[in-house]
C-alpha cells in the first residue's frame, strides 16, 4: 500500500523497472521475528522448565527412584522433603521429577505421531482424486465419532497396558482431528494459483503436496500440534488416574495423585503438587500457542 | 466561504513501520472542493489517494498517522473532532461508498435493512421514513423493482446493482459530501457504465459534493468537474478536467495520459511478424470444444456448461485475444488447454497432435510447451518460496538444470523480464505488483514454451505498470516467438496486442475475426454493445453514449419453440433481437465485411444501420 514511487516517471515505453523500491523490501525480507507477548514469554518459560526436566529430573532428584525415604507418609513441606512425602513415605519431589519423563515424554510421543501421521494423509487427501479424499475423510469422521477416554479403555482392556500402548492409543486418538485439520488447509491452499501453475507444469502429486502445499500451512499445524500435546498430556493423566495407566511402581502425574488420593483429607502436598506440575504444563502450553497463533495468524497460510 | 464544502490544507499522514521508524505517506496536499462539486482523486496504487479520501472522514488506517495539517468539512476541522465528534461528523455530512460492495454488505441480512441501517443507527427518522427514502433512492439509481429489491439478499443482486445500493447506504442520511473510493474497478465495462451514470445522475439531483477516487483517467473524465492528480503523496497537478485532460502541465500527468493513450490503439509491429509465418499448421486448434463443471450426466453434459461449440486457431507466433465480459468462460477456456478442467467433447490440436483433455497422459514435452500466466500475481507465487526457487524449479524439472547451470538461465531470465538480478534472492511478498507479475511471466518463459496463456494479466495492474507489462509481452514475442492465448475483459489491451480476436458469450464464440473487426462496425451486437461501453477519455461521452443507448429493447418473448438448445446466449440483452427468429431458431454464421464471422439473424448491413454510433463518434 505504501509502497514509495518515485515522482519522476518519463515515457512508460521507457521505464524499465517498475518501481518498488528496495529499502521498502529490505524489512520485508528480514524473516519475521515472531516477538512474544508476556504472557506468550510466560508460556514459553513453563513448557522449556518442563522439557528440561523431563530430560534432567532424574539427575536432579535429591532421592533415588522409589526410595522409602521417610517414615512419615503424607508428610507436609520439610527441607528435607520441599514437596512432602507421599502414601509411603516417598520423597514427593523426586516422584514428580521421575514422573516428568513419563507425562512429557509419552504426551511427545503420541503427539508427534499423530499429528505427523494426521498432516501427512491430510495432505494426501487433499491432493488425491475426489475418491480417495471421500474415502478417507469418512473412515476418520468414523474414528472422530468414537470418544477418545472410551477407545482408550477399550484398547487397554484388550491389549494390557504398557507404555509403547499407551502412546499408540493416544496417537491413534488425536490421529483424525489432525487429519480433519490439516486437510481443511491443504484443501484451500491447492485452489491457490500457484499450485495450479505447478500442476498444469506436470508436476507429480507428491512434490505439490511436499514443496507448494506443506511450507504455507506449517504454521497452523505447528500451533495444533501444540494443542494436541496438552490434549494427549490430559488423557493420559485421566487414564492413570483411573490406574490403566503407566503402571506402578513407575509413575507419571496422573498415577501420582491418583496413588495420594488418601492424603486428600489430610491435605496432605502428595496430592497437590502433581495436579499442579499438571496444571502448569498444560497452562504453560496454552499461553504459548495461543500467543504463536495470533503471531503466524491461524489459517491464513496461503497470504503474506 | 460557505461556498467551499471541503478544505484540505498541508495534509501530512505518517505510517508506522514495524520497526518504529515512520514513513510519510501524505506529504502536504493542499485542494478544496466548492459545494455541489465533484473533485476526483487520481493516482496510481501507494500514491495516497484512499488515504487522503479516508481523512475526510476522519479516519487513518490502521498504523497510520495524522501529523500535520488541517481538514476542514464544512466548516469543521475533521481532525481536531474526538472519537464522538467524528461519529457524528460521519452520520450526517460525510458517507463513504468502497470498492468491493460484496464484501461491505453482510450476506445474512436483507439489502434493506443494511441501507437504512445508517439512518436508523444514528436516530435520523423512524424505520417506515427511511424505508421510503430508501426506495425513492433506489429508483434514483436505477435499480430495477426499486419497491422490492430490498427484500432480497445481497448474493441475490448483480455486482453493479450491488455496488448501487452500496450508494443508496451512504446516501440515506442526506450526507453533505460523499467518497467514492474506486466504486466500478471490479466491474465489467458494460456494467461499468450502468453505475456511472447512476452515480453521475444521483449526485446531480441532489446537489451532493462528491470526491471520487480513481485510476482510470475516462472514468474520472466522465464524472468529475475537478481534477487532483497525485503521485507519492504529493499533488501533482490541480485543475479542471478539461486543463488537465486537454493540457497537462505536469509531467507525471502527461506520462499517465500517454499509458492510458497507449493502450487505446497500436498499430504493433505484429502485422510483420504474422505475415511472416507461412500458413502451415496452426500451433493451436479448438474444434467444437465444450466444457464444464459438476456432474457430468449420461449425454456427457456437465451440470454446469460454461464453454459451448468453441471453435479457434491460434497460428504459430501470433496472438489470439479472447474477450468477454466475466462469466463468459475465458478463464475455464485457457484451464481447459492447459489441462486443468475436462473437456468433455470437442478436440484440441497442439501442433495437428490431439492434446489429451486431463493432465494425465500428456507427455512432458506438451506440459513444458504450453505455458499458464495468471491474473492475480499474489496468489500466483507462493509466498514460502524465494524468486530463485519459484523460477529454478520448471528450469530443473523440463531441462535438468542445477546449480551453476540453473543460476545462470535464473539471471538471463530476470533480465528477459527486466528485473535486476538481486531479485533472485528475495521472497515474492517484498516485490510490487508489477514486479509479481513479471516473475510470473519469468517462470513461463523458463521453460521455453511455444504458447502463453495469458489470463487477464494487465487487470490487476495500474495503468503505466500495465502499459510496460504490455510492452515486456511485444518484445518478448518479437525476440522468442512465441505465441499467446491473450485473455482479456479490456478492449483497448486486446486492441494493442493482438492480431486475432475471439468474442465470448455465456461460453459461445460469439464473433471471431482479425484485430480489425472491433475498430469499424458493423459488429456482432455483443461486440458492439462491448465496444461502446469503453469510455472514452473526453469530457461528456457518458452523457452523449446514455443519449443514444437508453431506447428500448425489441419485444422478445420468451422460448416460443420450447427448444432452447442453440438458441442465440445474448438474445436476453441484445438490442438487434428479432421477435420470432432469436427466440426460434440457432442462430447462423455469418461472414462480415471486416472478414469476422459471427453468429447472428441479422445481416451485415442491417448490424450497420443499427451500429452508426462509433462512426459518428
Amino acid at each position: 500500500m505504501s509502497r514509495p514511487i518515485q515522482s519522476s516517471i518519463s515515457h512508460p515505453a521507457t521505464q524499465i523497472y517498475d518501481e518498488a523500491g528496495s529499502e521498502t523490501a529490505a524489512p520485508a525480507r528480514r524473516p519475521r521475528r515472531a516477538r512474544l507477548s508476556w504472557l506468550g514469554r510466560i508460556g514459553m518459560t513453563l513448557v522449556c522448565f518442563w522439557l528440561a526436566m523431563a530430560v534432567f529430573g532424574p539427575m536432579l532428584a535429591p532421592y533415588k527412584e522409589g526410595v522409602l525415604a521417610s517414615t512419615l507418609s503424607f508428610a507436609g513441606f520439610s527441607a528435607a522433603h520441599p514437596f512432602g512425602t507421599d502414601y509411603l513415605g516417598r520423597d514427593m519431589l523426586s516422584r514428580i521429577l521421575y514422573g516428568t519423563r513419563y507425562t512429557v515424554g509419552l504426551a511427545l510421543a503420541a503427539a508427534v505421531l499423530a499429528s505427523g501421521i494426521g498432516t501427512c494423509l491430510g495432505l494426501v487427501a487433499a491432493v488425491s482424486t475426489r475418491w480417495v479424499d471421500e474415502v478417507m475423510c469418512r473412515l476418520f469422521d468414523a474414528l472422530i465419532s468414537i470418544p477418545s477416554k472410551v477407545l482408550a479403555l477399550v484398547a487397554i482392556a484388550a491389549f494390557g497396558s504398557s507404555v509403547p500402548m499407551l502412546t499408540m492409543v493416544a496417537a491413534v486418538a488425536y490421529i483424525p482431528g489432525a487429519f480433519r485439520i490439516s486437510r481443511s488447509l491443504a484443501v484451500n491452499l491447492m485452489t491457490l494459483e500457484y499450485v495450479l501453475v505447478a500442476r498444469a507444469r506436470g508436476e507429480r502429486l507428491l512434490y505439490i503436496a511436499r514443496v507448494e502445499v506443506l511450507p504455507n500451512m506449517i504454521h497452523p499445524v505447528l500451533a495444533d500440534f501444540g494443542l494436541r500435546f496438552v490434549f494427549i498430556v490430559l488423557l493420559l493423566s485421566g487414564l492413570s488416574f483411573l490406574g490403566l495407566g503407566v503402571q506402578p511402581p513407575n509413575a507419571d502425574w496422573g498415577s501420582l495423585v491418583r496413588e495420594n488420593i488418601g492424603g486428600l483429607s489430610q491435605a496432605a502436598p502428595a496430592v497437590l503438587m502433581p495436579s499442579i506440575a499438571i496444571a502448569t504444563l498444560t497452562v504453560g502450553m496454552n499461553l504459548l500457542i495461543d500467543s504463536l497463533r495470533r503471531h503466524a495468524g491461524f489459517g491464513q497460510g496461503g497470504r503474506p | 466561504m460557505s461556498d467551499v464544502m471541503i478544505e484540505v490544507k498541508g495534509l501530512r499522514i505518517v505510517a508506522a513501520s514495524p520497526g518504529g521508524d515512520a514513513t510519510e505517506i501524505v506529504k502536504g496536499v493542499d485542494f478544496t472542493v466548492k459545494q455541489g462539486e465533484v473533485l476526483a482523486l487520481i493516482g496510481e496504487s501507494g500514491s495516497g489517494k484512499t488515504t487522503i479520501a479516508l481523512s475526510l472522514l476522519g479516519y487513518t488506517r490502521q498504523g497510520c498517522a495524522f501529523s500535520g495539517g488541517s481538514v476542514r468539512v464544512g466548516g469543521t476541522n475533521v481532525l481536531s473532532l474526538d472519537e464522538a465528534g467524528r461519529r457524528t461528523l460521519r452520520a450526517r455530512t460525510v458517507a463513504y461508498v468502497a470498492q468491493s460492495a460484496a464484501a461491505g454488505f453482510n450476506p445474512a441480512r436483507t439489502l434493506m435493512d443494511q441501507v437504512i441501517e445508517p439512518a436508523l443507527l444514528h436516530r435520523l427518522t423512524t424505520r417506515d421514513a427511511a424505508r421510503a427514502k430508501a426506495v425513492t433512492l433506489f429508483r434514483a439509481l436505477a435499480l430495477p423493482d426499486p419497491e422490492h429489491i430490498g427484500e432480497r439478499y445481497p448474493h441475490q443482486v448483480s455486482g453493479g446493482q450491488l455496488q448501487r445500493l452500496m450508494a443508496a447506504m451512504a446516501l440515506i442520511t442526506d450526507p453533505a459530501v460523499i467518497v467514492f473510493n474506486e466504486p466500478t474497478t471490479a466491474l465489467d465495462v458494460t456494467t461499468q457504465i450502468e453505475v456511472l451514470a447512476a452515480f453521475k445522475r444521483v449526485i446531480k439531483e441532489l446537489g451532493t459534493t462528491a470526491v471520487y477516487v480513481s485510476h482510470d483517467l475516462a472514468v474520472v473524465a466522465q464524472m468529475a468537474d475537478r481534477i487532483v492528480v497525485l503521485n507519492g503523496g504529493e499533488v501533482q497537478e490541480c485543475g479542471d478536467v478539461d486543463q488537465v485532460l486537454d493540457a497537462p502541465a505536469h509531467a507525471y500527468t502527461r506520462a499517465l495520459l500517454a499509458a492510458s493513450a497507449g493502450r487505446e490503439g497500436n498499430p504493433a509491429s505484429s502485422q510483420a511478424a504474422a505475415a511472416a509465418v507461412a500458413p502451415s499448421v496452426p500451433l493451436l486448434e479448438i474444434r467444437g470444444l465444450s466444457a464444464g463443471y459438476g456432474r457430468v450426466d449420461r449425454h456427457g453434459n456437465p451440470a454446469v456448461r460454461v464453454l459451448d461449440d468453441v471453435n479457434l486457431s491460434i497460428p504459430r507466433g501470433s496472438a489470439l485475444g479472447v474477450i468477454g465480459e466475466s462469466g463468459s468462460g475465458k478463464t475455464t477456456l485457457a484451464r481447459v488447454v492447459a489441462g486443468l478442467v475436462q473437456r468433455t467433447s470437442g478436440e484440441v490440436l497442439f501442433e495437428g497432435q490431439p492434446l489429451p483433455p486431463g493432465l494425465h497422459g500428456r507427455t512432458a514435452d506438451q506440459y513444458r510447451r504450453i505455458q499458464l500466466v495468471f491474473q492475480n500475481a499474489d496468489t500466483a507465487l507462493n509466498p514460502s518460496h524465494t524468486v530463485a526457487d519459484i523460477l529454478g524449479r520448471p528450469l530443473a524439472f523440463y531441462k535438468g538444470l542445477r546449480a551453476a547451470a540453473a543460476q545462470r538461465r535464473i539471471g538471463e531470465l530476470l533480465d528477459l523480464v527486466k528485473l535486476p538480478a538481486s531479485t533472485a534472492a528475495r521472497r515474492a511478498s517484498g516485490l510490487s505488483g508489477g514486479q509479481k507479475q513479471r516473475v510470473n511471466f519469468a517462470r513461463a518463459l523458463a521453460a521455453e514454451p511455444s504458447l502463453i496463456l495469458c489470463d487477464e494479466v494487465t487487470s490487476a495492474l495500474d495503468t503505466v505498470v500495465g502499459a510496460a507489462i504490455l510492452d515486456l509481452l511485444r518484445e518478448l514475442r518479437r525476440e522468442l516467438g512465441v505465441s499467446y492465448m491473450f485473455i482479456s475483459h479490456d478492449i483497448s489491451t486486446v486492441r494493442s496486442i493482438c492480431d486475432d480476436v475471439v468474442v465470448l458469450y455465456a461460453g459461445r464464440r460469439v464473433e471471431a475475426g482479425q484485430r480489425r473487426l472491433l475498430d469499424q462496425p458493423p459488429h456482432h451486437p455483443y461486440t458492439g454493445l462491448l465496444v461502446d461501453s469503453v469510455p472514452a477519455l473526453k469530457r461528456g461521452w457518458l452523457d452523449a453514449h446514455r443519449a443514444v443507448g437508453n431506447c428500448a429493447l425489441p419485444l422478445l418473448s420468451e422460448n416460443v419453440s420450447g427448444e432452447a438448445e442453440g438458441l442465440c446466449s445474448f438474445r436476453g440483452r441484445c438490442p438487434a433481437r428479432v421477435e420470432g427468429k432469436c427466440n426460434v431458431a440457432r442462430p447462423p454464421t455469418r461472414v462480415l465485411p471486416s472478414g469476422a464471422q459471427i453468429l447472428c439473424h441479422r445481416s451485415a448491413d442491417e448490424l450497420k444501420l443499427l451500429q452508426p454510433l462509433r462512426g459518428a463518434a
